[in-house]
Order: structure tokens, then C-alpha cells, then sequence
């Protein structure tokens, strides 16, 4: 800001702002400056039609476009988190998480749901990013749990579609052993004979990283989602040389074997409905 | 004499300094002080309790990184026999942030897995400061895999400051090596006993965290996160390490009153660094005791009720 306009008073000042998009009716693409329709970039499943950019997209939107239309039960909609350390830090973990709530209108940071995929009975779960950066607590624990035990009983897939910043720093070690109670869970399932696609969208980093989101039968990724243990800031720190490029991007990481395919968001429901038929033949 | 005292142990190092001095006074001359050295020993100890009765988890945090304090090393001189270490996870390297073996605890074959950060500053980079690479979590679960294929328990020594964030790491995928450590030692076929001797950091601390029973040293730590991180996130700045680690919970008593650990094994007066004999006694008495409670079950009832502590964790209603 110039020193002529700081001697504005803020009124003016920000009328005088450079004309933003407004909000609600057109979004800016990040990756190729596109103005695109709000509508129709919600029917081409949040994705740039210029530039197949992905954007972030809503828990529930992106469960009520994968699974079937008919017969979505949700589960475990009204766990809410209980704030047992009374912690707080520059604010409240209290406020925090009814902050959360009013921004996503979600009561935490995963949306169950059972239905179907082409008449195929499946448990997914989306992460909400908005919510405390999709964090994994006690809640996110108990919820992805639930959906693995419904999953169980109903002998159905299981999707979990992952954005995440990692374990919920605000319940610390109960938060940190989620990561063992997920895991946990999904070894019971698996010894079942029946399969987890995991989809990694981005973010997913950390805590969820390190435990349910890389033990999918088949691990799929968005493409140029940010994918890792640790943050990139914190590598850079730590190691102290310029990180390659495309470091920790979904392109990286199928290079280096860790995932098996990148998929287009258009195309997921196709694909994992494609590939949960074959593991399911009998 | 000790070589390191923290901070809030300032008050006992000046006594103790008098107290050597007093002794070297006493090499020199004939006059009998042995009195009065006693007496401020009495003193030392008398103010040691004090300080120690009401440390802050901050304090903690910072006798669990104590440079005196035993690790593994240590710990496998002391509380076990006949140590073979086995290296290399069989695809990429040998990690030395984790130390693991055959021994034998009170004449039983046991499997022993732990993480060191070593002493010196050259064994220091050896082992990378005690923070692993992918190649060891999967050279830690090769071992366990072992220990369950021959009928051994486990044994974990927990002491990182976590899972080491490097390009190589990612490369590699730490993340699904510390993941698939959760998830199979969730289902072993044998029993799974943990100890945090020292800093439980993070997913690198978990992923030889999961077992029949966590035990905690009382001066360690165990958190989501260091009180650095946590700080420098949620407050901006590193400074206030302290407030987090209040915070967070980070000490064994907290855990413990959470219900979130299942022992806390006492340390000797001062800390474990002031008596690696005694604290080792200690934590062998701990194993010997949870060994045998576990080996009188059967096998599934082992792995139920290991699946139903890990499913307790942050129930919610």
C-alpha cells in the first residue's frame, strides 16, 4: 500500500480495492487464471474445464456425486469432538471447532456414507479440509472406524477419499493414536478378503498420510495432489537444499512406486467402480 | 559427579559443586569434614526431592532429552542377555536410528527393537539423531515378523523425536512405513510390550508404539507432536515450547491419568541419567511382570484384547 493511500480513510480505501471476481458467481483457476462459471464448474465435478486443474472440493459433494444417487445412509452423522484437554493456545480448541463448524456446516472433519457404486454395496468417507485442515481426532477415528465396521457387516467396499494436514495437534496423543486405531481396523477388514481403495486428493499429509491413507489395496491419486509424511517446509528446513521438482506431488509419487494410478476426478467413479467389480467377482 | 544439570536443577549443581569442593579439601588436609559433607548431601538430596516433586511437563520434556539419559544401548547391557543385533530391512539399507535383535530376558528368547540416538556427535550422525528412515521401520517390522514366525515376545525401546523429514524419506515413503508398521502389529501373533524411555515423537514413536501395553518412564514424553512444532504452529513461535508441552499433556503422569499409557515406571531420584543401573532394574521388574501376565493368554484372547485397547482410544458416545 502507498503512503498516499494509507492517509485514506479505510472507507474509501476499500472502494478504491482492485475489483476481485465476486464471490459466489465466478471463480479464477490458479493454475491457468481462467474465469469460470460457478454452476458449470460444479457440474464438471470441481475441475478447471480449461486446464483439468482440481479444486478442493467439498466432503459431501464429492460422496453424493461418487456413490449411487439412491439409498445413501449416512454414518455417524452426529459425533461431535470432545475437547478433554481443555487445550488451548492462542484461542480455544472450543471455538476452534465451532468456528469449523459454521465454515463447513459439517460437525467434524469426515462425512460416512453407505450406499452403493453401480449397485455395488460400498462404505466411503471424504475428508473435509475446511474443517481444522481435515485433522484426524478421536471423532475422525471413531467415524472412519464405524465405516469400516458397517462395511464389515454389509460385506462392502470401503473408498476413503483423504485431504488431510495430519493428526489434530489439539487432542495430541489421543489424536496421534488414531492413527493406530485406523490402521487397525482396516488389517481386520482386510483379513476379510474384502478391498479399501484409497484416494489421496490434496492435501494429504502427515498423520492420515502415515496410517489409513497408504494402506489401500489399490492407492489412487488426484492429479497434482500434495502427498507426504512431512511438510515441504519442514524438509526444506531440516535438509537445508532446494527440494526436486515436483517434490511430494502425485506425479512423484508414482514415480517412486508409492501409488498405483492417477485419476482424473471425472473419471474416479468409473474407475474404482471398475476395479472394486474385480475384487469383488464372487 | 554429574556433568549435566538442567537449568531448573541449578540450585542442586551449586551444592553439589560445594560438596566436591569440600571433598577435595578434605583429600588435602587432615581436618575431618566428612560431617559436614554429609550433612549437605542430606541437603542435596532433600532439595533434589523438591525440585523433582513438581516438575513442569516442559521440565520433563527436558530430562527425557537429558544427554546423560540411558538409551537402548544401554538398556540391552543391563536388563537383557546375550544381544545379537540383526540388521538391514533387505531392500535399501541398514538404519541405525533403530537398533534391533535377539536376546534373551531372563533366559527367555526375546526380540528387542528400539531406537537409539547415540552419544557422541560422530555416533549422533551415524544414527541420525535417532530419527529413522523408511528402511527402519521396515528393518523393525522384519524383526517382529521374525519374532512372531519363531514365538518371541517383543520388546520396544521408544526414543525419537520422530520420523526423519528428508527428500530420501519421501522417496522411499516413510508414510507407508510407518503405516504398514500400525496395521501388522495390530494382528501379530505374539506379545507386544512398549516403552517410551525417553521422547515418544510423533508417528516415528508410534510406529514401534503399538503393542499389549505401553509403558512410560516417568521422566519421558510421549506426544502428537514436539512442543516446538506445536508452538511454532498454533502460537507462531517457537518460544513458547513450554506453554505447549502444558498443553499438550505431554508427560507420563498426564497420560497416564488419560488412560492413554498403561504403567509409568519410576526413575530413580534426580532422573534416569543419575543411575543407569537402577532405572534398568526398574523397567526389567516392569517387562518380567506384563510378560507374564500376557503369556497366560491364548493367543486370541491376546489379540482381542490388543484390538479392543487400540478401538478404546478416543471412543466417542
Amino acid at each position: 500500500m502507498s503512503w498516499f493511500e494509507k492517509l485514506l480513510p479505510s472507507r474509501i480505501r476499500t472502494s478504491a480495492k482492485k475489483k476481485g471476481v465476486p464471490e459466489g458467481i465466478w471463480t479464477k483457476c490458479p493454475e491457468c487464471n481462467a474465469v469460470l462459471y460457478r454452476p458449470e464448474l460444479e457440474r464438471n465435478a470441481e475441475v478447471c474445464p480449461k486446464c483439468d486443474h482440481h479444486f478442493r472440493m467439498s466432503a459431501r459433494q464429492r460422496l453424493a456425486q461418487f456413490l449411487d444417487a439412491e439409498d445413501q445412509v449416512e454414518i455417524a452423522k452426529d459425533l461431535e469432538a470432545v475437547d478433554r484437554l481443555k487445550f488451548r493456545d492462542t484461542k480455544k480448541y472450543k471455538d476452534r471447532l465451532s468456528q469449523a463448524q459454521k465454515l463447513t456446516g459439517e460437525k467434524e472433519a469426515l462425512v460416512v456414507m453407505s450406499g452403493t457404486l453401480k449397485s455395488m454395496p460400498v462404505v466411503a468417507s471424504a475428508f473435509v479440509y475446511n474443517f481444522v485442515g481435515g485433522s484426524m481426532g478421536a471423532v475422525v477415528g471413531e467415524k472412519f472406524v464405524r465405516g469400516v465396521n458397517t462395511a464389515i457387516e454389509q460385506k462392502a467396499s470401503l473408498v476413503c477419499f483423504s485431504a488431510s494436514g495430519g493428526a489434530r495437534m489439539q487432542e495430541a496423543l489421543t489424536s496421534l493414536f488414531q492413527m493406530a486405531k485406523t490402521s487397525a481396523a482396516l488389517k481386520a477388514y482386510s483379513q476379510l478378503g474384502l478391498p479399501f481403495i484409497s484416494v489421496l486428493t490434496d492435501p494429504t499429509m502427515g498423520g492420515v498420510s502415515a496410517s489409513l491413507a497408504m494402506l489401500g489395496d489399490v492407492i489412487i491419486a488426484e492429479p497434482k495432489s500434495l502427498i507426504g509424511f512431512a511438510g515441504p517446509r519442514v524438509i526444506q528446513q531440516t535438509v537445508r537444499e532446494t527440494l526436486p521438482e515436483g517434490f511430494q506431488q502425485s506425479e512423484f509419487l508414482l514415480k517412486h512406486g508409492a501409488i498405483d494410478m492417477i485419476v482424473d476426478r471425472r473419471e474416479m467413479r468409473d474407475k474404482v467402480a471398475s476395479l472394486i467389480a474385480k475384487f469383488t467377482h464372487n | 559427579m554429574q556433568q549435566n544439570f538442567l537449568d531448573f536443577e541449578q540450585p542442586i549443581a551449586e551444592l553439589e559443586a560445594k560438596i566436591e569442593a569440600l571433598r577435595l579439601l578434605g583429600n588435602d588436609s587432615e581436618l575431618n569434614i566428612s560431617e559436614e559433607i554429609n550433612r549437605l548431601e542430606q541437603k542435596s538430596q532433600e532439595l533434589t526431592r523438591n525440585i523433582f516433586s513438581s516438575l513442569t511437563p516442559w521440565q520433563i520434556t527436558q530430562l527425557a532429552r537429558h544427554p546423560s539419559r540411558p538409551h537402548i544401548v544401554d538398556y540391552l547391557q543391563y536388563i537383557f542377555t546375550e544381544f545379537e543385533e540383526l540388521c538391514g530391512d533387505r531392500h535399501f539399507g541398514d538404519d541405525k536410528a533403530i537398533i534391533g535383535g535377539v536376546a534373551r530376558l531372563e533366559n527367555q528368547p526375546v526380540m528387542v527393537i528400539g531406537q537409539e540416538k547415540g552419544r557422541k556427535t560422530r555416533e549422533k550422525i551415524e544414527r541420525n539423531f535417532g530419527m529413522s528412515h523408511p528402511e527402519g521401520y521396515r528393518k523393525a517390522l522384519r524383526l517382529m515378523q521374525m519374532a512372531e514366525k519363531f514365538k518371541m515376545p517383543i520388546f520396544t525401546f521408544i526414543d525419537t523425536a520422530g520420523a526423519y523429514p528428508g527428500i530420501g524419506a519421501e522417496e522411499r515413503n516413510q508414510s507407508e512405513a510407518i503405516a504398514r508398521n500400525l496395521y501388522e502389529l495390530s494382528h501379530l501373533k505374539t506379545p507386544i510390550i512398549c516403552t517410551v524411555v525417553g521422547e515418544g515423537g510423533s508417528g516415528g514413536a508410534l510406529a514401534l508404539g503399538v503393542g499389549d501395553r505401553v509403558l512410560m518412564l516417568q521422566y519421558s514424553i510421549y506426544s502428537v507432536i514436539s512442543p516446538e512444532g506445536c508452538a511454532s504452529i498454533l502460537w507462531k513461535s517457537a518460544d513458547k515450547a513450554p506453554e505447549a508441552a502444558e498443553a499438550l499433556g505431554v508427560n507420563a503422569e498426564k497420560l497416564i491419568e488419560l488412560d492413554l499409557v498403561d504403567e509409568v515406571i519410576p526413575e530413580p531420584l534426580g532422573g534416569a541419567h543419575r543411575n543407569h543401573k537402577e532405572v534398568s532394574a526398574s523397567i526389567k521388574q516392569s517387562l518380567v511382570k506384563h510378560l507374564n501376565e500376557l503369556q497366560g493368554k491364548t493367543t486370541q484372547q491376546l489379540l482381542d484384547l490388543r484390538y479392543q485397547r487400540l478401538m478404546n482410544f478416543g471412543v466417542v458416545d
